[in-house]
């Protein structure tokens, strides 16, 4: 086939990339489904947290293709989102903050 | 990767300040795919902002958020199952972002027939995720959430579910469109004249970013 021309262009790698990745994706997304039956706590938000971030590191490098491109473009996409980091933090401490006021507000009105 | 210089051309932090100097182009990427990732970097705060804000009103209600694994659960099979219907759509989005994964390949090997039938395959799970929102949707609807209130808790769990979903939808219902408008193209065989087929790599980011953002909702508003 055009295997040779096509090699020269673009992102062309082995299908069983995408096998293996599409395969794993699904094992991730069962396992996901599955801390649902777990019971609220640490562990449950772990296992949470861990099997996002396989899902979504697989889909970005392989499935977007970021593990082939030059750092220029990686850093340019992927650095920008880690100041969400900062709104996260600042907005769990107002969200902590507000419950505590209306705890307290409603106590008093009661 | 033709374009850079060959001292470079393995990457790393050197390369950054190489591919960033004055004077030339800095992302050795065809510029559509460039636009793409941009408009997807933007999109991500878009989302970011709608997840952080679900998160805050989250920890700021005082009163019990709804139990969320019962209230998306279906009666199936004599038994009630917990979020269901949420990991069989999580199910139908992934097969669909491998589909389009594979429609991206043989693109760039030009075999038309097979990309114009992984991406239209790829649009139809596409819209089945959008017919099984919008079954969601109706379902609770009928059970009395509303933006402003819910038979079960927290008032905010209503404006949350339906701007957080109705946004990712939308852009599922939006990908569908777009993903058979480039397979059409692919089909007469409009990118065959250009050689241009990251087209369909470009079409290929959009519809993974929209699997990845589902990937974060599932998480936070599905299992927390």
């Amino acid at each position: 086939m055009a295997q040779a021309e096509a090699h020269a262009e673009g992102q062309q790698h082995p299908l069983s990339v995408y096998f293996w990745i599409w395969g794993l994706l699904f094992l991730f997304s069962a396992f996901s489904y599955a801390t649902d039956f777990l019971p609220h706590g640490a562990l449950r938000w772990a296992l949470i947290l861990i099997f996002m971030f396989l899902k979504a590191g697989f889909i970005v490098a392989i499935f977007m293709h970021m593990a082939w491109e030059r750092a220029a473009l990686i850093w340019a996409i992927l650095g920008p989102p880690l100041l969400l980091l900062v709104l996260i933090g600042l907005m769990a401490v107002e969200g902590d903050y507000i419950w505590l006021t209306r705890l307290e507000s409603f106590l008093q009105a009661s | 990767m033709a374009q850079a210089d060959a001292a470079t051309a393995e990457g790393g932090l050197g390369s950054i300040t190489q591919d960033w100097s004055g004077d030339r182009e800095t992302f050795h990427v065809p510029w559509g795919k460039a636009m793409m990732w941009i408009f997807l970097l933007s999109d991500t705060f878009i989302f970011s902002c709608f997840l952080v804000s679900y998160m805050n009103v989250r920890m700021s209600t005082t009163v019990q958020w709804p139990p969320v694994s019962d209230v998306f659960a279906l009666h199936m099979f004599g038994a009630d199952i917990p979020l269901i219907l949420i990991a069989i759509m999580t199910f139908v989005l992934i097969t669909s972002s491998g589909t389009m994964a594979l429609a991206v390949n043989f693109g760039y090997r030009r075999d038309r027939a097979r990309t114009t039938a992984l991406m239209l395959i790829t649009a139809a799970f596409g819209a089945v995720f959008v017919g099984m929102q919008a079954f969601e949707w109706t379902k609770l609807i009928e059970e009395g959430v509303r933006p402003w209130g819910n038979p079960w808790g927290a008032a905010q769990f209503g404006s949350a579910f339906f701007m957080i979903t109705g946004f990712h939808g939308l852009h599922v219902s939006g990908g569908v469109i777009y993903l058979v408008w480039v397979a059409i193209r692919v089909w007469r065989g409009e990118y065959e004249k250009q050689g241009k087929y990251e087209i369909v790599e470009i079409a290929g980011l959009y519809w993974h970013f929209v699997d990845l953002v589902w990937v974060f909702i599932f998480a936070f508003f599905y299992l927390w």
